[in-house]
Parts: structure tokens; sequence; C-alpha cells
């Protein structure tokens, strides 16, 4: 369980990084930028994740990119995440108004300095609640870590089965412990939504 | 649904910066692609005999086959999650409480546990409790349940948004509770939902791939036996990339145009049922149906 959260914590903040600057990309004044971002999200929210773990670690070893498995599945997680989030970003940014990024342009602001100081932080409100989704689907997904070999509550499962040889209580006992992560994570999305909404 | 550029038109100054930036970003992408194919070039990677393979019908068809097999299940598990999904939708919105608790409990279950460990323990687990069930049986019915959670909240979504008068005028022609339901309201309700429905197909897809871990053939399992085969896994599992982004991408912009239909037609906009066809596991725990008009 520690590993899956080690997992999860690591490669939501990589995410979450990619996340903002593809976004950033996709909005941004510079075309060929625009263009990467559109590609870079296309092309990994349409292939499974499954994929990308098999594509990552024995497809990419062939011309020379090797990293170990955990190091592996943060970098697969958090590419594959990324790309929800940016999706998630990009649409809080356009549900600011116009006009915000009007008068900032106006006081002269630069591009990034727009989208930093007061595209951004207002965005926020719309997007606490799909990233929060976007972070217990990733909670459930790094389970899938375990097709490359990376320690992690699903992994164990298994083990403990192939072990035991007993399956339906293992496999519910598994269940519970992922509701034990997904199910407060809820609920901490939840108040936090209605800590940073506004009345409208 | 062009990018919205943060500002209206850019000025002389601006324009040029762009082009200057626009100019670097291409350079730099220039450089990545050739560093990746000197890299592959240096290891051999781009000799012809690792893409000869695919020049031969009968390679090509054992990746289609696995496609179809992928869409095979697909297809049944999207029936079955619909059917399965409107009744819990149904019983969701139930005026007794033990259907309405029993549902939410079901969606808050397979909401919560990764899918991986669901169709793991259909595959495996249920054969070996003496379930009869096959590998296709296994995926379908592992997605299945997991889908219908999911496609439940988009129903009940639907239902949701639609006008009160309908089930009234329902029971006004003397309909009772299910007939009302079943010939008026769900019609509509999923009606409405069409787009959010087929944009959670694009995530069943994906999660077809599963099936490589209870060894059902599918594209991805087919296509990780033909890397292992012809000792080109890179190559084949790019190729499969393609074929998954070729299908899914033609179904996320059908999606869309639905849409873009639906909305000009209910003027009123469309719901998104918050996270459907987001992901391979959709939905933060939080049960409430999110909806949002936009």
């Amino acid at each position: 369980m520690r590993d899956t959260v080690i997992l999860t914590v690591l490669s939501f903040a990589f995410a979450g990084l990619i996340g903002v600057v593809v976004a950033g990309f996709r909005v941004s004044p510079v075309p060929p930028l625009r263009a990467f971002g559109a590609f870079y999200v296309t092309t990994v929210r349409n292939t499974p994740l499954t994929l990308h773990f098999l594509l990552f670690f024995f497809g990419l070893t062939k011309v020379g990119i090797q990293f170990s498995p955990f190091v592996s599945a943060i970098i697969v997680l958090a590419a594959y995440t990324g790309t929800f989030v940016a999706e998630a970003v990009r649409a809080g940014i356009n549900s600011v108004a116009r006009g915000q990024a009007e008068a900032a342009r106006a006081l002269g602001m630069t591009f990034v300095q727009i989208l930093a100081v007061v595209i951004l932080p207002q965005a926020v409100r719309t997007v606490v609640q799909p990233v929060g989704s976007i972070f217990s689907a990733l909670i459930r997904n790094s389970s899938l870590a375990t097709i490359i070999f990376v320690p992690n509550l699903g992994r164990e499962v298994d083990e403990i089965v192939t072990r035991t040889a007993t399956y339906t209580p293992v496999y519910l006992g598994a269940a519970v412990a992922y509701l034990l992560l997904t199910l407060p994570t809820g609920q901490v999305v939840g108040w936090l939504e209605r800590r940073v909404a506004i009345k409208r | 649904m062009t990018a919205p550029i943060l500002a209206d038109a850019l000025g002389p100054r601006g324009r040029r910066q762009s082009r200057i930036a626009s100019v670097v970003a291409v350079l730099v992408i220039v450089a990545g692609l050739v560093v990746a194919y000197r890299r592959l070039s240096e290891r051999g990677q781009l000799d012809g005999d690792l893409y000869s393979p695919f020049a031969q019908w009968a390679a090509l068809k054992f990746l289609l086959v696995g496609l179809v097999n992928t869409m095979k299940v697909a297809a049944v598990a999207v029936f079955a999650a619909m059917a399965l999904g409107t009744f819990l939708a149904l019983a969701r919105l139930a005026r007794s409480r033990p259907p309405r608790i029993l549902a939410t409990l079901y969606v808050e279950f397979f909401r919560g546990i990764p899918l991986y460990l669901l169709i793991i323990y259909c595959g495996f687990g249920l054969p070996s409790s003496g379930v009869d069930i096959t590998k296709f049986q296994a995926l379908a019915l592992g997605l299945t349940l997991y889908n219908a959670a999911v496609l439940g909240e988009v129903v009940r979504a639907g239902i949701l948004s639609l006008d009160r008068g309908q089930s009234e005028a329902a029971s006004a022609l003397g309909m009772g509770y299910w007939q009302g339901m079943m010939l008026v309201v769900v019609p509509q309700a999923v009606r409405r939902m069409v787009p959010a429905i087929v944009s959670q197909l694009v995530t069943l897809l994906k999660d077809t791939s599963l099936g490589i871990v209870i060894g059902y053939e599918e594209l991805l399992r087919r296509s990780q036996i033909a890397g292992e085969f012809f000792k080109n896994p890179l190559q084949t599992y790019v190729l499969a990339a393609l074929i998954y982004i070729a299908v899914n991408y033609a179904l996320s912009r059908f999606a869309r145009r639905l849409e873009v239909r639906q909305r000009r037609r209910y003027n009123a906009g469309t719901i998104s049922v918050l996270g459907a066809g987001e992901d391979l596991a959709v939905v933060g725990a939080q049960g409430a149906a999110a909806t949002t008009a936009t």
C-alpha cells in the first residue's frame, strides 16, 4: 500500500507539471507549440496505458532508453496522466472570462505572466474536481505498473494469490485497500472544491 | 473549437515575438526528431527486416484479428454495461431506500477499485472458484461490471436533466412508474447522453487492452506475441499504437460531432458527466452525479 501511495504521489506531481505546461502550450500564441501540445495529447490519450507500459519498458530498450522499473513506471504514469491534467487545465483556462486576459494584457503583462499570475489562479476553481477524479484514477491505474514488475498494492495481491492460492478473500481485501485510498480522496476533493468555490 | 489564444489579435511586437518563438520551437522539435532518428539508425532499429513482417498479409492479419477481438469484447461489454447501467440509474433514483443504497454501493465500489484487479479476478479468481468462464467472457464481465457503474451515472445524469414534466405527463396518461420510465424518460435521457456514452466507449476500447493480463488475444496481446516472435517489439507496439489512435480518434471525433449536433438541437446544451470518457478509471470516488450544463 505504501508503494502505491509513493508511486501515485510522485507520478501525480510530474503529471501536474506536464499538464500545466502542455495546457500552456495549447493556449499559447506560438503555433508550433500549440501543434505539439495537441499532438501529444491526442496520441497519448488515445492509446491504452497498458500499451505505454509495454512500449516504454520493452520497446524503447531497443534504442537504449532504459530505466529501472520504478522510474519507468513514474515516467509512464506521469506522461499518461499529464495529458488528462492538461485537458482539465485547458478547460479551466477557457472557463476564465476573456476580459481577464484582456485586462492583463492592457497592463502590459507577458503571456507567461498572464497565465501564471492572472488566469491559472482563477482556473483552479473549475479544475479541482476533474483533477481530483484524475488523481483517483491514477491511484487505480498505478496497479498496472505490475506489468513491468514494479512493487505496488496490485502486485502484492498477485503474489499473495500465487502463494496461498486463495482468490476471493484476497481480492476482496485488495478492493477494500484501494477503496480506503480512493474514497477519502473523493471526500478531500469535495472539501477542497467547497473551499475554493465562489458564490456566483 | 479552435484553441483560444489568451488574447485577441497580436500587435506588431507580439507578432514578432510569436514568430521568433515559433522558429525556436520548430528548431527544438526538429532537433529532437533528428536525435531520435540518429538513435534509431545507430541501434539498427530502422533496418528493413524489422518492418518487413508487416508487409506480409499473415502478420498483418494476425494483428487485425486482434483488433476484431478487441472490438468484439468492447461491443459486448458496452451493450451489457448500458443495460446494467440503466438499471442502476433507475435504482439510484427509486423512491424506496433499499435499491437506492444498493445501487450507490455498487457504483462506489466498482468505481473505487482498479479495473486491473477486477479483470484478473474474473480471469483467474472465478475459474479457480469453480466458475466455468472463458477468457472472452471474463474480460467482457470485468469491463461490464466497471462500465455499468460509469454509464449508470451517465444515464442518471441524463434522467435528472430531463424536465419533470415528462414523467408527470407519463403518469397523467395513466402510466405506472416503470412504464413511464422505460417508455418516456429513459429513451429521451439516453438519447441526450449519446455523446457521453460514445466518449466512454473510447475509454472502454482502451481498457480492453487489459485482456493482456489474462491472456485474451486482443490487439495488444497479439502485438506482444508478434513483437516477441519477430523480435521487433518497438515497431510492433508503435504499429499497435497507431491502430488504437486511428480507431479512438475517429470515435472521439464522432462523439464531438454528436455533441455539437445535440447542442444545436436542444439549445439548452449538453450535459457532461464529469469524468465519463476521461480515463481508464474514471470519475472521482465522489458519488454525486457531477453534472455541469455547458
